[in-house]
């Protein structure tokens, strides 16, 4: 059971941003990627939730083996996809609340209707764990949060809606250690060996609060190295150098 | 109608959502019936079956006089007014039978099509009184028993204006002169039903009273007339639903409703009218407020194929209050032509306007927008926010704000912005495993929010229901 991903190619519009990505996520495990800003790490997030800008080209995705290239976005999320954005949208008017009750309902088969108590109190369980006051349900999805508040939520709804793959965005940028730590420690209870989680992240910084299984360097829309965590701190040492002698090579 | 013929077959589709609750119709029984087309032949039919006053009957020839002498607004209108055929409406339609007290009485059709639509529950559940109209006229009308006692008066207008012509002749007409415009002229020639109200000095109503109008023949035209009058410290809520089946041909609705408010008084006007693609909705829509007191319209347009409708207050007297709330949502083929009027007549008026329109497909929504603050007047405040959301990128929307001020002793405050729902909204909304219809409904329920809370619980529930129906329409 994982995640697969294989020889994937992708463009917008005549750019090709994903140049042949090979990569295996299995359940329990948690990959991080790493790479300098345009190499097409957010990209590949993007494209596995099924985002409509990016044409995939040739390659495969596959999620316990359903085919995921051929599934509407709502759908590779009702099947176990969660994606955490780097920028979540505002959703003006609609509440948290209302808003992840929607969610959870659209998980529900037609015509049963979720259990309003139970909801809430699982809600606020999970608020109290991401130390989020309980004034927030009522409150607009990101509409005027600051951006730890908007990766809190992220994680908050990632909790909720108990996927089978988390794919985290850049999570840890523009918080500060006390938000991170805070977001680390949502993720890392969610840490199961039925879930499997990709990381992607432009620093170490969040990986001494998640400790990954592996780590992938990413560079110009392929994966270039790959290695235990100890890859994450060469990387944090040597910064992104040598990846212009890979280039070189 | 060569409305229908000029739309692609996905448009078509889309305009057909379900409407199945007001989509029904039962075979028509009519004793009588003024015929197709206007002539004054039709007006006298009418004045004859109901047997009006002379000064009814006089009243009626000068509206017919006004509505041929006008010619159609479509210097700033929009030309779609030209396809109403009046020679093929029929103005009058009824069973000739009075108004009932209790739903049993009520023939059993009329009575079915307001079961389904929910009428009697929510009268046992939260009004005060209902009066449910059947094309022309009546076919129920009760108050709870004690406001009865209180001296509130509410009836269809035919009643009112014979039983109670000392109440009613002083005012009727004076909100909105027959010469208004052309269909307030119209309506004047031909009215039937609607409602009489008056609340009595200091009483005030909890629960609301509550009409609904009901179109069941094709080619007809509804032209119902509403007085509401509430006296010195009174208060009511009125609230008004309207639905018609949805026929092949237009239908006309063109109503005039006008609110007096006198001394601190207070009238709250709520209309959710869900009509079907095929009416036309030209409604003529002002209070009048004296001294310290107020007049809300709540107003939410949902269907038809071209609604024109801009309810207005005259703040009067000094310490006036007016304002409207708007929602408007335009589907395919559908044009919402809304707005409001608000006139400053005293020293220490203030006003408030809130439109939000939402365009779906090749909707259009219109907002016009009038404010008047004389020179010679002080402290006049007015406040007019309008918000349009476009939901596809052939939706359509326009704003005409006019606002005259004049004179330096006022206070007015004018936002407009137009939003659309963007794709990575939609994306994050469905990332999260929300469908593509249901997540519009949720955006454009977020961008109404904080307007449906102004209406009642009861209706809240019923607004959101309907534009998820719209919602579901649109997509996919």
């Amino acid at each position: 059971m994982s995640l697969v991903i294989e020889n994937l190619h992708a463009k917008i519009e005549d750019t090709e941003i994903l140049k042949g990505v090979s990569l295996e996520i299995p359940k329990g495990e948690v990959h991080a990627i790493m790479g300098p800003n345009g190499s097409g790490k957010s990209t590949l997030s993007k494209i596995l939730a099924g985002h409509e800008d990016y044409e995939v080209t040739a390659g495969t995705a596959t999620m316990d083996g359903e085919d995921l290239l051929e599934m509407e976005v709502d759908e590779r999320s009702r099947a176990g996809l969660f994606l955490a954005f780097q920028y979540p949208s505002e959703v003006p008017g609609v509440s948290n609340a209302n808003f992840l009750r929607a969610a959870r309902q659209a998980r529900l088969p037609k015509g049963e209707e979720i259990d309003a108590v139970k909801f809430y109190h699982e809600m606020y369980e999970k608020m109290d764990v991401l130390e989020m006051d309980r004034k927030f349900t009522a409150r607009a999805v990101n509409e005027g949060f600051s951006g730890g508040e908007k990766k809190r939520n992220e994680i908050l709804q990632m909790m909720m809606l108990d996927p089978k793959y988390c794919l985290l965005d850049e999570t840890d940028s523009g918080l500060d250690i006390d938000a991170l730590k805070v977001v680390a420690k949502g993720v890392n209870a969610m840490r199961s060996p039925d879930r499997g989680f990709l990381l992607i992240t432009h620093y170490q910084r969040l990986l001494d609060y998640i400790q990954p299984d592996h780590v992938h360097v990413m560079a110009d829309g392929k994966i270039v190295r790959s290695g235990g965590k100890e890859l994450a701190l060469e990387l944090e040492e040597q910064g992104y150098e040598f990846l212009k002698e890979v280039a070189a090579a | 109608m060569s409305f229908d013929t000029n739309l692609d077959q996905d448009t078509a589709t889309a305009i057909d959502i379900d409407r199945s609750k007001g989509d029904f119709t039962f075979p028509e029984k009519h004793k009588y019936d003024a015929g197709r087309g206007l002539t004054k032949a039709t007006v006298d039919y009418i004045s004859d079956v109901k047997k009006d006053p002379d000064w009814v009957r006089e009243f009626r020839h000068r509206g017919l006089e006004v509505f041929e002498s006008k010619p159609m607004p479509t210097n700033w209108a929009t030309k779609d007014l030209e396809n109403i055929d009046f020679d093929i409406i029929r103005y009058y339609l009824s069973d000739g039978e009075r108004p009932k007290r209790s739903w049993d009485e009520v023939p059993d059709e009329v009575k079915e099509t307001f079961e389904r639509l929910g009428i009697p529950e929510q009268e046992r559940a939260f009004l005060a009184g209902v009066e449910a109209q059947y094309d022309s006229e009546a076919a129920y009308s009760n108050m709870k028993e004690d406001l009865e006692k209180q001296g509130v008066i509410f009836v269809n207008s035919t009643e009112g204006l014979k039983e109670y012509e000392e109440i009613f002749r002083p005012w009727f007409g004076k909100v909105i002169p027959t010469g208004d415009n052309k269909f307030s002229a119209l309506n004047s020639a031909v009215f039937s039903g609607g409602s009489f109200i008056y609340v009595p000095k200091g009483v005030k109503l909890a629960q609301p009273l509550q009409a609904y109008f009901r179109i069941n023949s094709e080619n007809f035209g509804q032209f119902e007339r509403t007085l509401i009058i509430a006296d010195e410290g009174a208060e009511v809520t009125y609230m008004e639903g309207c639905t018609a089946p949805k026929f092949e041909t237009s239908t006309l609705h063109s109503a005039v409703v006008e609110l007096v408010a006198l001394e601190g008084a207070k009238i709250q006007y709520i209309t959710v009218q869900n009509w079907s693609s095929n009416v036309y909705n030209l409604v003529t829509k002002r209070g009048m407020a004296h001294k310290n007191a107020e007049v809300r319209w709540i107003d939410c347009n949902i269907g038809s194929r071209l609604t024109m409708k801009y309810p207005g207050v005259v703040m009067k007297g000094e310490g006036a209050r007016g304002e409207v709330i708007s929602i408007a949502l335009a589907n395919d083929g559908q044009h919402q032509d809304t707005g409001a009027k608000m006139i400053h007549a005293a020293d220490n008026t203030s006003s408030n306007v809130v439109s939000k329109s939402i365009s779906v497909g090749e909707g259009r929504s219109t907002y016009r927008g009038q404010v008047h603050i004389p020179k010679h007047l002080k402290g006049c405040k007015n406040n007019t926010e309008c918000d349009a959301l476009l939901i596809n990128s052939n939706s359509r929307t326009d704003t005409y704000p006019a606002i005259t001020v004049r004179g330096n002793q006022h206070v007015t405050q004018h936002e407009a912005s137009v939003s659309q729902v963007s794709e990575e909204m939609l994306f994050y909304m469905m990332q999260r495993g929300i469908g593509e219809g249901e997540a519009m409904s949720l955006a454009v329920n977020g961008f109404i929010n904080d307007l449906v809370r102004e209406f009642p619980m009861e209706y809240s529930v019923e607004l959101k229901r309907l534009i998820e129906l719209e919602m579901e329409g649109s997509v996919g």
